[in-house]
């Protein structure tokens, strides 16, 4: 993975609550066996007509967000499901940060694992930062992670939280697994001292 | 002393699976690294995580604490003359094609499609004894809070986990947040499981629930099968909560007993011994509580496009124009306009045109039993499109033993394969759009039950009566008993 440190983007505001991850990336996607190539269907249903040409009116089809790299979603982004597609649908489509009041779990776990930064902050500075977006699309922020901070035009810089090790693995591009991997004798220790609680063989009759 | 103190401290339910999993607790630096006792795979969200395990030359840690199964993509059509399932769908037959391979290729057990466990990941493992109290067990899959009504604590992951759960059989997590929803009093004829959940999201919100791991108690709970809680476990994570658990007691137990994965005789009794000492300490204390009295619950419905837009079914639509809170009101304009749905109107009487008895949330045998006893006699409404699907194969052979399939029949309604089926509509079994379905399942999200479709959460009671009169119905009506 590569590491983030700092970048300057534009804004695409999707301002509506409670976005769930059938609408960042519909369930009939899910049938594919890669993690790649999923950005065109990023928010099919909103994005695309019945008859498959692009909706004007959503603000990806709009020219004045295009190359937008920070996703500004309403309260709860990305509650329902645990597909990890919809952070690769959301990488794909160009994004790099998306900014809400608050994530649901699932989502934020998946999309730190995937250099997409789950970006919280207060219900004022969302709503300025929505307004800024839908008022001049040419704006740019900064988000800054080693800082934990966005810098809006105005030079204010509001910071955002991130657990100490999921920085420390975007910033230097550390891959969880391999930490994970790393800990074999722990592990080894552990299950020594805990006989497994159940045999899925036992199911095979 | 200060040891002896530690070890006094009442702990709840949570504090004590989690404490007891622990291979690195938690540092203000580092996150808990925990271990996980069964891992539950299926075809859709596990596939990018075997190539991962590929790319690095890794076996999976433990493939018999590993079990997979095929039920999202899997068609619910009827068997050939064969026997078997047919798989139209090439991309799909392709997924079911890289499950079995990488099932064969890392060791793991796999109910294959039309096999005699196979089923939907959340009803076979408590089906099979594989989820047992005090247990960690995690899927790539939301779902997987189900398993928390055996006093589990059971969450779903993502892809990227499903790979760290198949390398090292451990995950990285920090502790959440507790909160206890107490249900006291009891049900009224007519009201169910499904009518609590609902009512509980639809007070906490869809993201009441964030950063916590809900403990459903009280006496509304304990009087319920561990049907009834693995339906309120299964939709915690449409309020928010990765997990949902329930204390184990004797109907945990007597569910356990017996099944192939149980333990048996010495180890049973060693066992139950344990899991008696889960339950939640008198004075542990929770980072929030919610109460809610059963006394006071109707059957529920949900009118928008969230599991957390929902009220009674004698209610009437909420009104944009009521709500001060400007996002609120965005949020229930968009899911009026989606539902084509009109304020201040009521949902009874309203026309539907599928009705979907099924999925995670309502599939299994007493699920069927229910619907089964409120058609029996009765014929689903001309026009009307109702779909039956067994959340197993074991679920299918039992209610066929017991004849339900006759009666689902002979009322006019589809009996299928088990699987996912029309919950998730990525397997064929969907609504056309603009279609009306009152569903049994989790989510009622824009598209969820294909494109277009619109989809009103409700109980098996609800949705049979529904399926009869083919307008949106209180199942109260059609009950013999007085109430």
């Amino acid at each position: 993975m590569e590491p983030i440190k700092k970048f300057t983007g534009r804004m695409a505001p999707l301002p509506i609550n409670d976005i769930d991850t059938d609408q960042i990336i519909p369930a009939r996607f899910l049938k594919t066996t890669d993690k790649n190539g999923l950005g065109a269907a990023a928010f099919s249903d909103w994005r695309y007509n019945a008859d498959g040409s692009p909706n004007p009116d959503f603000v990806l089809n709009k020219p004045e967000y295009q190359g937008a790299s920070i996703l500004v979603g309403g309260n709860n982004f990305g509650c329902g499901s645990s597909r990890e597609h919809a952070p690769w649908a959301l990488t794909g489509a160009g994004f790099k940060a998306v900014i809400s009041t608050y994530f649901a779990d699932i989502f934020r776990n998946n999309a730190l694992k995937n250099g997409l930064l789950p970006v919280v902050v207060d219900p004022e500075t969302h709503q300025q930062l929505i307004s800024l977006a839908e008022e001049d699309p040419a704006t740019e922020i900064m988000v800054d992670l080693e800082s934990q901070t966005v810098t809006l035009p105005d030079g204010r810089a509001v910071t955002f939280p991130i657990d100490a090790f999921s920085k420390h693995c975007l910033l230097n591009g550390v891959d969880q697994l391999g930490y994970l991997l790393s800990l074999e004798d722990e592990i080894a220790a552990f299950e020594a001292a805990h006989p497994p609680r159940v045999q899925t063989t036992l199911t095979l009759g | 002393m200060a040891s002896e103190v530690k070890a006094q401290r009442p702990r709840t339910l949570f504090e004590k699976v989690w404490a007891n999993h622990e291979v690195r607790p938690q540092t203000k630096d580092l996150p808990a690294v925990l271990y996980i006792d069964l891992h539950l795979v299926h075809e859709v969200t596990s596939p990018q995580a075997f190539s991962e395990l590929r790319a690095r030359g890794l076996k999976v840690r433990r493939p018999t604490q590993t079990l997979a199964t095929m039920d999202h993509s899997t068609p619910t059509t009827p068997r050939n003359d064969q026997g078997i399932i047919p798989v139209l769908d090439m991309q799909a037959a392709a997924q079911l094609d890289v499950m079995r391979k990488n099932a064969a290729d890392f060791g793991i057990p796999l109910f294959d499609l039309g096999t005699a466990n196979q089923g939907i990941v959340h009803v076979i493992g408590p089906e099979q004894g594989l989820t047992q109290p005090g247990m960690t067990i995690v899927c790539g899959d939301s779902h997987t809070s189900t398993h928390g009504a055996f006093g589990a604590l059971a969450f779903g992951i993502g892809t990227s986990e499903v790979a760290h759960v198949l390398a090292t059989q451990c995950l990285i997590q920090n502790k959440p947040k507790t909160m206890a929803i107490r249900v006291d009093g009891r049900l009224g004829p007519g009201v169910t499981a499904k009518d609590i959940i609902l009512a509980i999201i639809a007070k906490i919100g869809v993201g009441g629930g964030t950063g916590y791991v809900v403990e459903y108690m009280g006496e509304a709970i304990r009087s319920l099968s561990m049907e009834g809680r693995m339906t309120i476990c299964n939709m915690s994570i449409e309020g928010g909560a990765r997990a949902g658990m329930v204390a184990p007691d004797d109907t945990t137990f007597e569910y356990i007993a017996g099944r192939p994965a149980a333990p048996k005789g010495e180890a049973w009794d060693r066992a139950v011994a344990q899991w008696r000492e889960l339950p939640t300490d008198e004075g542990a204390t929770f980072d929030a509580e919610v109460t809610l009295d059963a006394n006071e619950l109707e059957p529920m419905i949900t009118y928008g496009t969230n599991p957390g837009m929902g009220m009674p079914i004698t209610g009437y639509i909420p009104d944009p124009d009521q709500e001060r809170d400007p996002s609120k009101k965005l949020a229930l304009d968009k899911a009026l306009r989606y539902m084509d749905l009109r304020p201040n109107e009521p949902l009874l009487g309203k026309k539907i045109d599928v009705v979907f008895v099924g999925s995670c949330t309502n599939s299994r045998i007493s699920d069927l039993r229910e619907a089964a006893r409120m058609i029996q006699g009765r014929k689903v409404a001309e026009g009307v499109r109702m779909m039956v699907v067994p959340g197993s194969q074991q679920v299918k052979r039992q209610a066929e033993a017991e004849g339900l399939h006759e009666i689902f029949k002979a009322a006019g309604a589809e009996w299928r394969e088990a699987g996912c089926s029309m919950c998730i509509a990525m397997n064929g079994d969907q609504l056309q759009p603009g279609q009306y379905a009152v569903s049994t399942s989790n989510r009622n999200f824009e598209g969820r039950q294909g494109k277009g479709g619109r989809t009103f959460l409700a109980s098996p009671l609800t949705a049979v009566a529904t399926a009869i009169n083919g307008v949106i119905t209180d199942p109260r009506e059609m009950m013999e008993m007085a109430y």
